[in-house]
């Protein structure tokens, strides 16, 4: 398929910085530009498979509201930094009165009473709710193919997948069917699909962002964050998103800096390369594009470190470990009773997670497993304490192939894992990270590059992403889809 | 010490079924004796980590003892808490007996 740069203004193929502007400058009101992503859902989607839920009525709804509040108040911006973008939100966050499901057919009627925060936050800016995207049951997955209830297709090749478990995300916002997105990550949900369908995809540190409201899958990394067109609307979103939640007592109490980029110097930057991440049966195309990158940082004047880090291949025992003790707790309290249908309703990815969780957990085994998983943590921790001594961030592929082909999932019971390896050490660590467009294979498959850092270095990682979209133009290729 | 005997047995299966509060026909088990095995087949390389003399970290932000005041706020209404469900009696969730 080819895929050719799109330069038409259509609004839904709209920045949310370009966006605003329009609104702001009212060269279009909001509920054209609604309109838009509407009628874009409506010709693609049925190729695509992005949404669960797509709330028309009530989006236009809040369009004539925000047209009203753009007309009446000329300051109403300042109040409502996000006032009329249209979004789509990942259906594991729970949105009062619309259907949040985490694709789970045990969730299938679920309609929450209460807003998560990010919902709650994004809707006091003024953003507007497209709709619910589809996902990985329970988030468990990286394909979006053990979704209960279809999978997404990837817009860049139909026949392959999104990544996930923010397969829909990703993929709305690649087609342009959104102007942004919210995803969460666990380990790659968020950066994985965003490399896999050619859009930014920020994971904040863990706690820069509420967990309150989002369907818990592994407690200790989960982490919500947005899935963006650019750099710079990943930095707006993260803007409204960040801060301390009371109901959730594992976000962190720090000022939320204005995350302001183009004060940026490149020289200035020391980038780490871990040799391990360069791994063994990783696509040829997507190592030589990395290393171009890398090239390419250097010309512009960093400082190219080469460093090593713990073998990945130990984060995905810890990880597979971690995450389905806690997943097997987590989905414990669906018994039916309060909400949702029977535990016989759980998909087979689900089933089988809670069972190696179980397991990992239980009496006699608790130790050997759990315990030694979190110690192993611990030096994984360390190991990019040490690292970040010598360096500002981290630089490697996002993910070790391109978007694969429908089907993959089933090939290995740890397929998730095993996609994750490159995301997994960073994740439970609880470290920041971006995945950016940065080339495409000879078929016309984005690749992604990420971008780590330590702790609450978001800025520094948009700075630097902000920085490379200023030199490369891949963020702004489009995938060629007939409506 | 991992421990290297990592088949599971049909019994242990339908064991960690039962702690889970899942129910799995013949089939289930069978795939899940394999597939599970061979996942703790691939987790025992953490016996090659030196853990010794490491603590486990179970806070990666290193948050401790993080409090709300004991203050009595809005909260969900009793029909907004029973809404999810049609098993209800008089304000009450309705679940099978267990007496």
């Amino acid at each position: 398929m080819l895929n050719q740069v799109k330069w038409d203004m259509n609004l839904n193929e709209l920045s949310i910085r370009e966006a605003l502007k329009g609104l702001k400058e009212k060269e279009f009101s909001c509920e054209e530009l609604v309109q838009a992503c509407l009628a874009r859902i409506k010709a693609v989607d049925n190729k695509i498979k992005a949404f669960i839920t797509v709330c028309d009525k009530e989006a236009l709804a809040e369009a004539e509201k925000a047209d009203e509040l753009i007309k009446s108040d000329p300051q109403i911006f300042e109040k409502k930094p996000l006032l009329g973008i249209p979004m789509a939100i990942k259906d594991n966050f729970c949105t009062k009165g619309i259907k949040t499901t985490a694709s789970s057919k045990v969730l299938e009627n679920y309609l929450p009473v209460y807003d998560a925060t990010v919902v709650k936050k994004l809707k006091e800016a003024g953003a507007i709710i497209l709709g619910k995207t589809n996902m990985d049951a329970w988030a468990h997955g990286s394909s979006t193919e053990t979704s209960d209830f279809f999978t997404t297709r990837n817009p860049w090749d139909l026949s392959r997948l999104p990544g996930g478990s923010s397969g829909g995300s990703a993929a709305a916002v690649a087609a342009d069917m959104t102007i942004f997105a919210i995803g969460s990550e666990t380990a790659g949900s968020i950066r994985q699909p965003a490399a896999w369908c050619g859009v930014t995809g920020f994971k904040p540190t863990y706690g820069r962002v509420s967990r309150y409201g989002v369907i818990a899958m592994c407690s200790s990394t989960d982490s919500p964050g947005p899935i963006t067109k650019t750099v710079e609307d990943a930095a707006l979103i993260l803007k409204n998103l960040a801060g301390k939640d009371k109901h959730d007592a594992t976000s962190v109490d720090r000022k939320v800096p204005d995350f302001k980029l183009k004060d940026f110097n490149i020289k200035n930057l020391k980038i780490g390369v871990p040799q391990q991440y360069f791994l063994k049966d990783m696509d040829k195309e997507v190592i030589d594009q990395i290393k171009q990158q890398i090239q390419f940082f250097e010309k512009l004047g960093a400082k190219i470190i080469s460093v090593n880090l713990v073998n990945p291949k130990y984060s995905v025992a810890v990880y597979t470990v971690i995450q389905r003790s806690e997943v097997s707790s987590n989905l414990a309290r669906y018994d039916g009773i309060r909400y949702g249908q029977q535990r016989t309703s759980f998909g087979t990815e689900a089933k089988r997670r809670i069972m190696l969780g179980t397991y990992t957990l239980s009496a006699g085994y608790y130790d050997q497993y759990y315990l030694k998983a979190q110690k192993a943590r611990t030096l994984i921790i360390k190991d990019f304490e040490q690292v970040f001594k010598k360096v500002d961030i981290l630089v490697s592929a996002t993910a070790p192939t391109p978007a694969l082909e429908l089907g993959a999932w089933e090939k290995s019971p740890m397929f998730g894992e095993l996609m994750d390896i490159l995301v997994e050490a960073s994740s439970l660590a609880g470290l920041p990270g971006i995945s950016l467009p940065c080339g495409f294979t000879k078929n016309g498959l984005p690749i992604g590059m990420q971008i780590i850092g330590p702790q609450f270095s978001e800025e520094l990682l948009l700075k630097t992403g902000d920085f490379y979209q200023e030199v490369t133009n891949w963020y702004k290729r489009k995938p060629s889809l007939s409506s | 010490m991992i421990n290297k005997n990592n088949k599971l047995t049909k019994e242990q299966v339908m064991h960690i079924a039962k702690l889970a509060n899942l129910s799995l026909n013949s089939e289930e088990i069978s795939k899940f004796e394999k597939q599970l095995s061979d996942i703790l087949g691939y987790i025992e390389i953490l016996d090659e980590l030196d853990t010794t003399k490491v603590k486990p970290t179970l806070q990666v932000t290193g948050l401790e003892n993080i409090f709300k005041d004991d203050e009595v706020e809005k909260s969900l209404t009793q029909d907004e808490s029973l809404s999810g469900t049609k098993n209800k009696h008089n304000g009450y969730f309705k679940v099978k007996s267990i007496f």
